[in-house]
């Protein structure tokens, strides 16, 4: 957790983060178990968040007749779930294929993101070079700017590269993120001593061997869990896949897109093809929310 | 460090001399220039499909431009001027600053009390705060075609619960209002709990002999919450309201799959900007050159809301902070 403080530093300011070095971990007369209040209060929180998906699940395993009927869904799932994903599977909206294009588009981005955002952290957080700090302020910066607005002029490099339709078009312009590399930079700060870059240094190891013998191996949690948010992001991201992939090479958030606009009035179909989409990520989840949850708290931002 | 002295005070051997200031201006160079090397993919790949995009943006507004027939003439600002003339810009415009005000506000709010919730000294943490991080590994879009049948307007599940408490069916749809309504649910669905762990991470670096201090003073903890925790927490809402702010203005996703034609309803009640600019660029219209002056329009829309955004929450928060800076001089 000793990681934390530096983040805390740079979301609540120098004064909090001295605070939490000093009183992390410790209990006062403040810290007392809160009561069954709480605990339905929060019940009640974790049900709003699970409830969307479970109705998905529930429409998903019934049938159009009986959605029609009960606009509210019995609470035991119906039979149907296998046979409705087998339509989205058998539909013409090309369920496999989708599901090999995100799952190829999230693993690239995220090795890429994750390499390449290690490599400037590294280089942020224990080389010296001119202008180090202006440079790592710029990049800062540049998560403020909505670069999304940017999609028509994108749309023509990638028309004149003749990229269009083509998974490249949606790796490339996510092969390096400025959140990657403020995270990795916070992290190697805190974790990388400058002690064991020396020795590697004095062994006459060459920078590059440095990166890869000293300070990849330390930057591994970091890495898992940027490499986690990158595959995250990009599993669920819809607007540029949409406009510059279309239907003929759709990653699945644009198959779904397909699926609702080709039947619309098969509810069972369409919320098969919505759980179909979300349970790899649902498993995902299962195993390691944990550092998701300790990501953002370090100060993962949205991205 | 050692090897380059030595061979600097041995110059016998001339051969050996020359091949080890070689080495050793290589090592120089490999020093000097490493670090650029190293962070230069991220500047290069942003100033390819971020920053140049961007701008190069400005240039397409001023054009005659087509989706399949490329640059056409120079207009000027007549693309802008076509754009603002388009009452549908408006309604656009409205829309998205409806959504946005009805996603970010609640959302910044009862992500403050969920992460005070979460605060407390609970039994199974990482349990509870895993909970309130579920929704978000549903994709936009998937949460956007569960909501938009649970909103239906016709046998749709909350218009039946509604029923049962008396109250008459509401047109989530066919109404701008409820729409929008119904389209920050989904926001807020899936952003809250993110934000409430961004809230709580903030939350557990506040000095704990502040909150004693406050107890002396017989604050209760209402009280504690407004004097003690909302001033530190400063920063991070600023954070928190700036980042939602990109990303709320120029949301997409959630209305573009609230109905299945995703034009945003048949008076496009709930069309936002960046809809529209979709529609002028790819759409009937096929005009890059309207769809850059959008996207011109809207990117200076952020900044100038970005930048209220962070005056008010910066003097809001600061009030708070002076109550505390009073309570500290007493002490």
């Amino acid at each position: 957790m000793s990681v934390s403080v530096p983040m805390i530093r740079q979301t609540a300011g120098a004064g909090a983060a001295r605070a939490a070095a000093r009183s992390r971990g410790q209990s006062s007369g403040i810290n007392r178990r809160p009561g069954w209040i709480t605990y339905t209060i929060l019940a009640a929180i974790i049900l709003a968040s699970a409830y969307p998906i479970y109705y998905a699940f529930l429409l998903a395993s019934s049938d159009t007749i009986t959605i029609a009927q009960n606009p509210v869904p019995s609470l035991i799932p119906g039979p149907n779930l296998f046979s409705n994903i087998s339509r989205v599977v058998n539909s013409d909206i090309k369920f496999w294929p989708a599901v090999l294009n995100s799952l190829i588009v999230a693993v690239v981005t995220s090795i890429s993101v994750v390499f390449f955002a290690t490599l400037a952290g590294f280089a942020f957080a224990k080389l010296r070079f001119r202008a180090r700090r202006p440079l790592l302020v710029f990049i800062i910066a540049t998560m403020a700017v909505p670069t999304q607005l940017g999609v028509v002029p994108l749309f023509i490099i990638m028309s004149k590269l003749e990229w269009t339709g083509k998974l490249i078009a949606v790796i490339v312009p996510a092969m390096v993120t400025a959140f990657g590399v403020f995270w990795m930079t916070q992290y190697l700060e805190a974790a990388l001593p400058y002690e064991l870059i020396e020795a590697a240094r004095v062994d006459g190891c060459s920078m590059l061997r440095t990166f890869y013998h000293v300070a990849m191996p330390a930057a591994r949690p970091a890495a898992a869990i940027l490499a986690l948010f990158t595959f995250v992001g990009s599993w669920t991201s819809f607007f540029w896949p949409f406009i510059v992939l279309g239907g003929r090479n759709p990653t699945l958030p644009v198959a779904l897109q397909l699926l609702q606009a080709s039947y619309f009035k098969d509810y069972s179909l369409i919320m098969a093809g919505v759980v179909a989409a979300t349970v790899p990520l649902i498993l995902v989840f299962i195993f390691l929310g944990r550092q998701l949850v300790s990501g953002i708290m370090q100060g993962a931002v949205k991205g | 460090m050692a090897t380059v002295i030595t061979t600097d005070t041995s110059p016998q051997n001339p051969e050996t001399d020359r091949r080890n200031r070689r080495r050793n201006l290589r090592g120089r160079l490999d020093v000097k220039l490493s670090p650029y090397l190293y962070i230069s993919p991220f500047y290069i790949l942003f100033a390819v499909v971020g920053l140049f995009p961007l701008v190069y943006t400005a240039y397409v507004s001023l054009h005659q431009w087509h989706l399949i027939g490329g640059q056409g003439a120079f207009v000027g600002f007549q693309n802008y001027v076509d754009v603002l003339n388009q009452p549908r810009f408006f309604t656009a415009l409205r829309n998205t600053f409806s959504i946005f005000l009805l996603s970010s506000v609640p959302q910044v709010i009862v992500a403050i009390i969920v992460a005070a919730v979460l605060d407390a000294n609970l039994r199974a943490r990482t349990f509870w705060r895993m909970g309130v991080l579920i929704p978000y590994v549903v994709a936009p879009v998937a949460v956007s075609l569960i909501f938009s049948r649970a909103f239906a307007d016709q046998a749709g599940m909350i218009n039946s619960l509604l029923g049962d408490l008396g109250i008459s069916r509401i047109r989530w749809h066919a109404d701008p209002f409820s729409s929008h309504v119904a389209i920050a649910s989904m926001v807020n669905f899936r952003w809250t709990g993110y934000n409430a762990l961004i809230f709580l991470a903030a939350m557990q670096a506040v000095p704990r002999d502040l909150y004693e201090a406050a107890v002396l003073d017989g604050a209760n903890r209402v009280r504690q919450f407004f004097s003690v925790t909302v001033p530190v927490l400063r920063p991070t809402i600023i954070f928190v309201v700036i980042t939602s702010t990109i990303g709320g203005l120029q949301i997409f996703d959630e209305p573009r799959m609230f109905d299945q034609l995703g034009q945003g309803g048949a008076d496009r009640q709930w069309m936002t900007v960046t809809m529209y600019l979709y529609e002028l660029g790819w759409g009937a219209q096929k005009s890059f050159g309207r769809a850059a002056a959008v996207a011109w329009i809207l990117f200076l829309i952020i900044l100038v809301v970005g930048l209220i955004n962070f005056t008010i929450t910066r003097r809001i928060a600061s009030e708070g902070m002076a109550v505390t800076k009073k309570r500290g001089g007493t002490r």
